[in-house]
C-alpha cells in the first residue's frame, strides 16, 4: 500500500498536503491527470488531483480540504501510514506547449494542481502569470510553489488582507485589459469556472477548465461523470478532466455535484457521533 | 430404460418473493445434499452428451453428475475443475436453459436435468468442506504471461495457463478483482463471497493478481509486451451507452453500471456504513431488458422502492435476460412496460419526475431476427418516476484500445480477433471475452478465456525464447 512520506498542514485547521511514496504512478503521471483513492475497507471512491509529481523520488503529491467524511478521514491520516488503494494517473494530461502568455487562475485548495500544469508551461518557454484567490490572506496556500513558476502571481482577496479586493475574475479583467492572454486555465470550483469562463469568452481567449464531477469508477465504465460539453455527453474521467471552458454545461455540472448532498452530509454527521473528540488537524 | 425416469426436476428452494424482494440475500437457497443425488439420478448419462456440446467451455457433464449421484461430491467438483475454474459462479449466472439443458436428452420430453443447480451445489458442497476440490498445476514453463482485466475471461484464461505451467500476472483497474461479477452481478444472484473464494482458488494456483492499475494509463502496452511472452486483453464491454434524449442528463438518471456499481462493489446498499451513497428511488424505471436491466430492477426493489417498472421496446417473449430471472422479477412485483420506447425524461428542480414514452408496434423481423419495434404516432404516455436507470447496452471503451498502435478493430470498435484462437492481428497479443463480442454472457467470456489460453499455449510452445528487456515491477 502507498505510503505517506510527508505531511503539512497548509492552511489551519483544514487544508493537508500529502507526499505519497508511488513510484509507478509518478513515472507515468503528467500534470493536469488525477488519481482515485479509497481509505479503508468501507471507503467510497474519490478523485484527487496531481499536486506534484517527482519521478525522480517515485512519489505524487496529493492535496485535500477536510469537507466531508472521507476528506477528514484522509486528514487524520498520518507520515507512515497507507493509502489503501490509490489508483492512477487517470485522465487525460494537459496540453503542454507554447502559448505565450498562460494565465493560470486557481480559487481555493485548486490552485494546487496548477503548480505542475504551471511548471510544465514554464518549461515550455511560456509566461505564466497565475492569479490566485481566497477569502482572505491567511487562507492563501501554495504561495511559494506558485511563485516559482509564475513569472507573476497576482493575488486577489475578498477582504482585502492582500493584493487586490475582489474576486479572481476582477484581477483577470484587468490582466485581460491591459495585457491580453493566449490561454487561460482555471481550476477550482465549478462555480469560479464558469465566472471565469464567462468573463474569457467575451474576450476571445481560449479556456481550458478542470472538471471535478462525482465520479466511481474513473476508467470510464460508469458514466457517473457525464457532462455536457457542446450539448454532448461526455465522461470527464476518460474524455476530460479538462475541457473548453466556454462549451461546458456549468449548470448541469453544478447541480449533478449536488446529487448526494444529503447522504454526504448524514454520512459525516454519522462519522462525527463515532468519532466525538477527533479533532481535524496535524 | 431399465431405471424409474422422474420426469420433473427438482424444485431449487427460494426465498420467499415477498420476503427476498427487501432483501440482499440470496434468492436461490441451493439444493441439500439429498435433493441434489435425486436430480442427478434422472441423468440418463447420454454416451454423446448434448448438454456438453451446448456447454461453451466443454464442462464434463455426465461425468461430474454420476459423481453426485455417487455422493462423491467432491470428486464431482474436481472434475468440474478440470475445466471451469469457477463452478459456484457459472451454476449461478450461466444461461443454462440456452446452453447445457438446451441440449439435455431428458427435455425433449420431460424437464431437462437441473445442471446449473448440480454445478452450483457441488461448488458450495466443496466451498464449505474448504475447497479440496482444487487441482494442480504442471511443472513451470517459464513463461510469462499478462492478462488485462480480471472479469470472467481473463479470470478462466489465466486459470487455464497457470494450469498448464505458465507464469500469470493480471492487471485490475478497480480495487477488487472479479469485473463485472464484482461491481454488475447483485449479491442477491451472486455472493461476493463466492467470487471471493473462486479467485483464492486461482492465487492459490500461482497467478498474481495486482489492483488498482490501469494498463494504458500505469503501464504502457509496450511495456507489457517487453516484459511478458504474451499477452490476454479481457477488459470487458466498456462505456454505457445512453439514450441521448431530453432530460437524460437529470439528476437521478443512472446508467445501470453506475447504479450497480455503486450498490455491489461499493456495497452502498449499506450506506451509511460503506460511505458511497446510492438514490434510493420511490419509483424507479429501468429502461432496457435484458440481464443488467433485470439487476437493476430488483435491486432498486431491494433498495425500497414502492413501484419498480421495467420500461422494454419489444414484448415479452423478445426479452433477451435469462428466464429465470424474468421470472423472477415477476414473482417480486416488477412492472413491465412492455412495446415502450423512452422519448424524453422531464424533470423538476433538476430532478428526474416522469419519463414519457411511446408505444412501439411489433411488425416485420429486423437484422437480429427479432421483430422490429416501430413507434406508434399519437400513443405517447408518461410514467411517473424518481429514478430512472438505463441499462441499453455499452460501447467499446477506447481507454486501453487507443494506446495499442495498429491493433485492428471492427466496425462497432471492439477487437477483431481469429475465431478460432483469439490471436489479434499483433503477435503475442490475444483478447476475448465482451472486448471482442460487445456484452455477452459472463460464459460466453469464459469459453473466449479458454479458448485463447489454448492458442497462447500454443503459440508460446512454437516459438523461439524472446529476450525480455527492462521491467515493469512494483
Amino acid at each position: 500500500m502507498p505510503e505517506i512520506l510527508q505531511k503539512r498542514i497548509l492552511r489551519r485547521p483544514d487544508v493537508f498536503y500529502y507526499r505519497v511514496a508511488a513510484p509507478l504512478i509518478s513515472r507515468k503521471a503528467q500534470p493536469g491527470q488525477f488519481v482515485i483513492i479509497r481509505l479503508h475497507e468501507h471507503g467510497e471512491r474519490i478523485p484527487l488531483s496531481l499536486a506534484d509529481i517527482c519521478p525522480e523520488d517515485g512519489t505524487i503529491s496529493l492535496v485535500v480540504m477536510a469537507v466531508g467524511k472521507t476528506t477528514t478521514e484522509m486528514s487524520l491520516l498520518k507520515e507512515g501510514d497507507s493509502i489503501r488503494d490509490l489508483c492512477g494517473p487517470l485522465g487525460k494530461p494537459t496540453p503542454v506547449r507554447y502559448y505565450g502568455r498562460v494565465v493560470l487562475v486557481g480559487g481555493g485548495f485548486g490552485i494546487a494542481p496548477l503548480y505542475p500544469i504551471g511548471r510544465a508551461m514554464k518549461e515550455k518557454g511560456n509566461d505564466v502569470i497565475t492569479i490566485q484567490g481566497a477569502r482572505s490572506s491567511d487562507l492563501i496556500i501554495y504561495r511559494m510553489e506558485m511563485m516559482s513558476v509564475s513569472d507573476r502571481l497576482i493575488i486577489t482577496t475578498d477582504d482585502g488582507s492582500e493584493g487586490l479586493k475582489g474576486r479572481v475574475t476582477d484581477a483577470l479583467r484587468i490582466l485581460l485589459d491591459e495585457e491580453g492572454a493566449d490561454l487561460v486555465m482555471a481550476v477550482g470550483p465549478a462555480v469560479m469556472m464558469k465566472a471565469v469562463s464567462g468573463l474569457t469568452r467575451s474576450y476571445g481567449v481560449k479556456t481550458v477548465v478542470s472538471l471535478n464531477p462525482i465520479m466511481v469508477d474513473g476508467t470510464g465504465m460508469c458514466g457517473g461523470c457525464r457532462v455536457l460539453v457542446d450539448g454532448k455527453t461526455r465522461f470527464v474521467c476518460v474524455d476530460g478532466p479538462e475541457f473548453d471552458g466556454h462549451r461546458v454545461d456549468w449548470d448541469t455540472l453544478m447541480l449533478r455535484q449536488k446529487t448526494y448532498r444529503e447522504e454526504e452530509r448524514l454520512s459525516f454527521e454519522e462519522w462525527k457521533k463515532r468519532h466525538p473528540h477527533v479533532m481535524v488537524e496535524g | 430404460m431399465s431405471r424409474k425416469m422422474i420426469p420433473e426436476r427438482t424444485p431449487m428452494p427460494e426465498q420467499p418473493p415477498e420476503k427476498r424482494r427487501r432483501n440482499f440475500q440470496e434468492v436461490a437457497l441451493g439444493y441439500t445434499p439429498e435433493m441434489a443425488q435425486r436430480e442427478a439420478s434422472r441423468c440418463l448419462q447420454c454416451k454423446k452428451p448434448g448438454c456438453v456440446e451446448g456447454c461453451p467451455v466443454h464442462v464434463p457433464i455426465p461425468e461430474f453428475i454420476s459423481h453426485v449421484k455417487e455422493g462423491f461430491f467432491i470428486e464431482a467438483c474436481r472434475k468440474i475443475k478440470e475445466v471451469n475454474l469457477m463452478p459456484g459462479v457459472c451454476g449461478r449466472v450461466c444461461p443454462q436453459e440456452r446452453q447445457c439443458e438446451a441440449g439435455c436428452l431428458l427435455g425433449k420430453k420431460h424437464e431437462p436435468v437441473a445442471i446449473g443447480r448440480l454445478e452450483r451445489f457441488v461448488a458450495d458442497w466443496d466451498m464449505k468442506e474448504g475447497g479440496n476440490g482444487m487441482v494442480s498445476a504442471e511443472p513451470s514453463t517459464g513463461k510469462r504471461i499478462a492478462i488485462v482485466g480480471s472479469g470472467p475471461s481473463g479470470l478462466s484464461c489465466a486459470y487455464d495457463l497457470a494450469r498448464m505451467g505458465h507464469e500469470v500476472t493480471i492487471f485490475e483497474a478497480l480495487h477488487e478483482p472479479g469485473g463485472v461479477l464484482v461491481y454488475g452481478i447483485p449479491e442477491f444472484r451472486l455472493p461476493k463471497a463466492i467470487v471471493a473464494q473462486e479467485i483464492k482458488g486461482l492465487k492459490e494456483l500461482g497467478v498474481e493478481i495486482i489492483t488498482n492499475a490501469v494498463v494504458g494509463k500505469l503501464i504502457d502496452f509496450e511495456e507489457i509486451m517487453a516484459e511478458f511472452d504474451a499477452c490476454f486483453i479481457g477488459t470487458g464491454a466498456g462505456v454505457p451507452r445512453f439514450m441521448g434524449i431530453d432530460g437524460e442528463e437529470l439528476n437521478g438518471v443512472y446508467s445501470a453500471n453506475e447504479f450497480l456499481t455503486r450498490v455491489n462493489l461499493m456495497r452502498a446498499y449499506d450506506f451509511p456504513e460503506y460511505d458511497t451513497p446510492v438514490k434510493r428511488g420511490s419509483r424507479v424505471a429501468v429502461v432496457g431488458g435484458g440481464n443488467v436491466a433485470m439487476d437493476a430492477v430488483r435491486t432498486a426493489l431491494r433498495l425500497g422502492a414502492m413501484e419498480a417498472i421495467i420500461i422494454y421496446r419489444r414484448s415479452m417473449t423478445e426479452l433477451p435476460a435469462r428466464h429465470e430471472e424474468v421470472g423472477h422479477a415477476v414473482e417480486e412485483g416488477v412492472r413491465f412496460e412492455l412495446c415502450s420506447c423512452p422519448v424524453r425524461i422531464m424533470g423538476e428542480d433538476g430532478w428526474v419526475k416522469e419519463i414519457e414514452c411511446v408505444r412501439m408496434d411489433l411488425c416485420g423481423i429486423d437484422e437480429s431476427g427479432r421483430r422490429r419495434p416501430v413507434p406508434v404516432e399519437g400513443s405517447e404516455f408518461t410514467i411517473a418516476a424518481d429514478i430512472v436507470i438505463v441499462a441499453i447496452g455499452t460501447e467499446a471503451n477506447p481507454l486501453l484500445l487507443e494506446h495499442i498502435q495498429g491493433l485492428e478493430l471492427n466496425k462497432r470498435g471492439y477487437i477483431s480477433v481469429d475465431e478460432e484462437t483469439g490471436m489479434t492481428n499483433i503477435e503475442g497479443l490475444f483478447a476475448g471475452g465482451d472486448i471482442v463480442t460487445g456484452s455477452a454472457t459472463v460464459i460466453s467470456a469464459m469459453g473466449a478465456g479458454r479458448k485463447a489460453a489454448r492458442a497462447i499455449d500454443g503459440y508460446l510452445k512454437n516459438r523461439v525464447g524472446k529476450r525480455r528487456r527492462g521491467g515493469v515491477r512494483r
